[in-house]
């Protein structure tokens, strides 16, 4: 055991779990902590531009890799900043730690400067957080934060350091295996629900595989393939879950919900066993409760018991890690031969014949012409051309977010990092430095719109300092895109507050950052400027202007059925 | 339908926050609630009385458990169980009225615990509907304040424990 200051054991106890990338901004209240690192030569600290950067790009590099992200804010303003991006992690179960500043221990509750209770703030939108308040429980805590941020169902946890405690002089001895007498989460699925799902999807005619973030989080994705070809079983996939299953594979049916694809929706609609894996029944899956899957047995592979029969009361309940759940499940039916030789060849034949008369008949698309107008899907498309799909996509949130997430054909898990439970505008460019740090060797694109990329745009001095090159492709319509397509739809065109017509010259912005910007407005220019932007060796802002009032289709409108799609 | 819940936490700052901010954002319903510690000093003991179908105590059982800081949650109304409440309650107690309001006091076997000229506080103990028998009973003689504690509850032990 030795005897170190607090700045010191906060860093030691960061080495100790493997962080290597911090992304912070200094204040007061942290400015010991930041003294400590200027010598820890092992971790990297990038420094954004605002807090909420710092916890989005800390997101983003936990969703690339697995890994723990690491954010340090200060105390106040810091703190709140941070907020949004604490919140965005929480409802996607992404495994960060945000350590912040607090003021001295005895100027709490006394209004200090820059003083705000940040754990009274977060403790609805983290999964736990402390605010340590004795220096004998630092180390201890900080441990405690890691294993509950990685652990069971990830998420966000908040640690607040006190400054007194920080310059304290504290106890450090070696990590012994943690053990906490309150939680415990359960990963191993129940060997009698294992066999009631094998026997319910034994006797299905139309099963559908419902896959959410679970089986990302979890590296569960391999066994989930194994298991659809296994039993030639057709897979639809949540916004979270996109990657999780090859996109281009005939199993696929894309995403479903509200601008899922007509297969998925229709599939989902008409088949008589839906096995859930890691998805929650979100309402933009779901449409209204009563129409969903109205034919459907249910089973719900999950690690947490909240997220089963929430929305929807299912038959078989299976709370456990979705990849050992998925594993046990294989095992099942490899050895249960007699019943998968059954399933294999011409298993579900009737059904796969089903799932593809509706693929023929409204296949994901949208109006092509003949003019040169830019539209956004097409400049998708190309992105998933000219990149072989094999970059990491991240998204702002709104109607880019839908055309990334149907347009480009995801065939790996981490690779496409998007706001989905809280959708947050300003999320991808920051989550693209997270992941383009933790992965300097992959291509990775922020997929925007023009008002989305204003809510985080400061961060091109970033990637300026870091020399940390993304490629940003802003599909500009002029417009807060999926508010004003709501307001097409639904409000007689009446376009409150949704024209963003006046927007800085985004090339010129790009360039007074020291980044490149480049510029579309014929859809004959697209291929090239995505070409020069991914073999240059800088941050690249592509400004494409598209047709301005271009829509997400499919379109299940709000509280109707997810059969009662718009579509192109 | 009614449920009683008791909840085991970590004895530390802030957790009653987390139940209650709980209940407060997801739309629960909270009738009572009661915490003091345990036997053991870094545990203490919830109990909240709470309405809801069984969907939604399930969700209120599982959510309370999801919390980092409880250890365990029994819905008391799942097994046979001993409730109790106890109410303090100053009531007038005028000159022909005195003697009505210590029979009353008496057949629900409280006591008084305070008295001045004009009336007396008292104190009942007792389940729920008991607790609500003395306050009706009371109240046409003229109840003046009224302190309850919440309910709290204990299981029976089994017959062959």
């Amino acid at each position: 055991m030795t005897t170190i200051t607090g700045a010191q054991a906060v860093v030691n106890c960061l080495r100790e779990e493997g962080v290597k990338t911090i992304f912070g901004y200094p204040g007061g209240a942290v400015i010991d902590l930041y003294d400590e690192l200027m010598d820890a030569t092992d971790l990297e600290h990038i420094l954004v531009r605002h807090e909420q950067a710092a916890v989005h790009a800390a997101d983003g590099y936990a969703r690339a890799t697995g890994e723990v992200g690491v954010a340090l804010l200060t105390s106040g303003p810091g703190a709140t900043n941070g907020v949004t991006g604490i919140a965005t992690a929480y409802l996607d179960s992404i495994p960060i730690v945000i350590l912040t500043g607090q003021v001295p221990t005895p100027l709490i509750g006394n209004d200090a400067f820059q003083e705000v209770d940040i754990v009274g703030i977060t403790r609805p939108c983290t999964k736990h957080n402390f605010l340590v308040n004795r220096k004998e429980d630092l180390v201890q805590v900080m441990r405690e934060a890691f294993h509950i941020a990685r652990t069971g169902r990830p998420g966000p946890v908040l640690v607040d350091l006190p400054k007194d405690l920080i310059k304290a002089q504290v106890k450090f001895d070696d990590k012994k295996p943690l053990r906490m007498q309150s939680y415990q989460p359960n990963y191993e699925p129940h060997p009698g629900q294992i066999a009631k799902a094998g026997e319910l999807i034994t006797q299905s005619q139309r099963p559908v595989l419902y896959v959410g973030g679970g089986v990302i989080l979890s590296d569960g994705y391999q066994e989930l393939r194994d298991l659809a070809k296994l039993l030639n079983m057709p897979v639809t996939m949540t916004l979270m879950g996109l990657g999780s299953y090859p996109g281009d594979d005939d199993l696929s049916m894309g995403m479903l919900g509200m601008h899922g694809t007509y297969t998925a929706n229709m599939a989902v609609s008409q088949c008589d066993l839906l096995i859930s894996v890691g998805a929650r029944f979100d309402d933009r899956v779901t449409g209204t409760l009563e129409t969903f899957a109205p034919h459907a047995k249910i089973i719900h592979i999950d690690i947490d018991p909240t997220s089963i029969s929430k929305n929807v009361k299912v038959d078989v309940p299976l709370v456990s890690d979705c990849k050992r759940a998925l594993a046990e499940l294989l095992k099942w039916f490899q050895n249960s031969s007699s019943t998968v030789s059954e399933f294999r060849g011409e298993a579900f034949s009737d059904w796969h014949a089903q799932i593809n008369s509706w693929k023929e008949a409204h296949p994901l698309t949208y109006q092509k012409d003949d003019s040169d107008i830019i539209k956004p899907q097409y400049v998708v498309e190309m992105l998933d051309e000219l990149t072989n799909g094999e970059a990491i996509i991240t998204t702002e949130v709104g109607q880019n977010q839908m055309w990334a997430a149907q347009f480009y054909r995801y065939a790996h898990p981490r690779h496409f990092l998007t706001s989905g439970g809280l959708g947050t505008m300003g999320y991808g460019f920051p989550a693209a430095i997270g992941a383009k740090m933790a992965m300097p060797e992959k291509t990775v694109i922020d997929i925007a719109g023009d008002a989305s990329i204003q809510m985080c745009i400061q961060e091109l001095a970033t990637v300026k300092q870091y020399n940390c090159p993304i490629k940003i492709a802003i599909l500009n319509n002029q417009f807060l895109g999926m508010v004003r397509q709501w307001q097409e739809l639904f409000y007689e065109k009446r376009y409150a507050s949704t024209v963003m017509d006046v927007a800085p010259d985004f090339v010129a912005l790009a360039e007074a950052y020291g980044a490149v910007g480049l510029r579309a407005t014929k859809k004959s220019d697209v291929k090239a400027v995505i070409q020069e932007a991914l073999s240059t060796d800088n941050t690249v802002l592509m400004d494409f202007e598209i047709s301005r009032e271009e829509g997400v289709y499919p379109m299940v409108p709000a509280g109707k059925a997810t059969t009662e799609m718009l579509l192109v | 339908m009614k449920h009683t819940l008791s909840v085991l936490l970590q004895n530390k700052p802030g957790v009653l926050s987390r139940v209650t901010g709980l209940f407060s954002g997801r739309g629960f319903n909270i009738e009572s609630l009661c915490v003091a510690e345990t036997m053991e000093k870094d545990v203490s003991c919830l109990t909240l009385v709470t309405r809801g179908d069984d969907n939604i105590i399930e969700q209120i059982t599982k959510q309370l458990h999801k919390l980092i800081d409880v250890i365990k949650v029994t819905d008391a109304s799942e097994g046979s169980f001993v409730e109790r409440e106890m109410v303090l309650i100053r009531v007038k107690a005028e000159a022909h009225t005195r003697a009505e309001v210590l029979r009353v006091i008496d057949i629900f076997r409280g006591k008084v615990v305070d008295v001045s000229a004009k009336s007396y506080a008292v104190e009942v103990t007792g389940s729920p509907s008991k607790i609500q028998a003395v306050i009706e009973i009371l109240q046409p003689i003229g109840i003046k304040e009224i302190i309850r504690t919440g309910t709290i509850a204990i299981g029976r032990a089994g017959k062959n424990k």
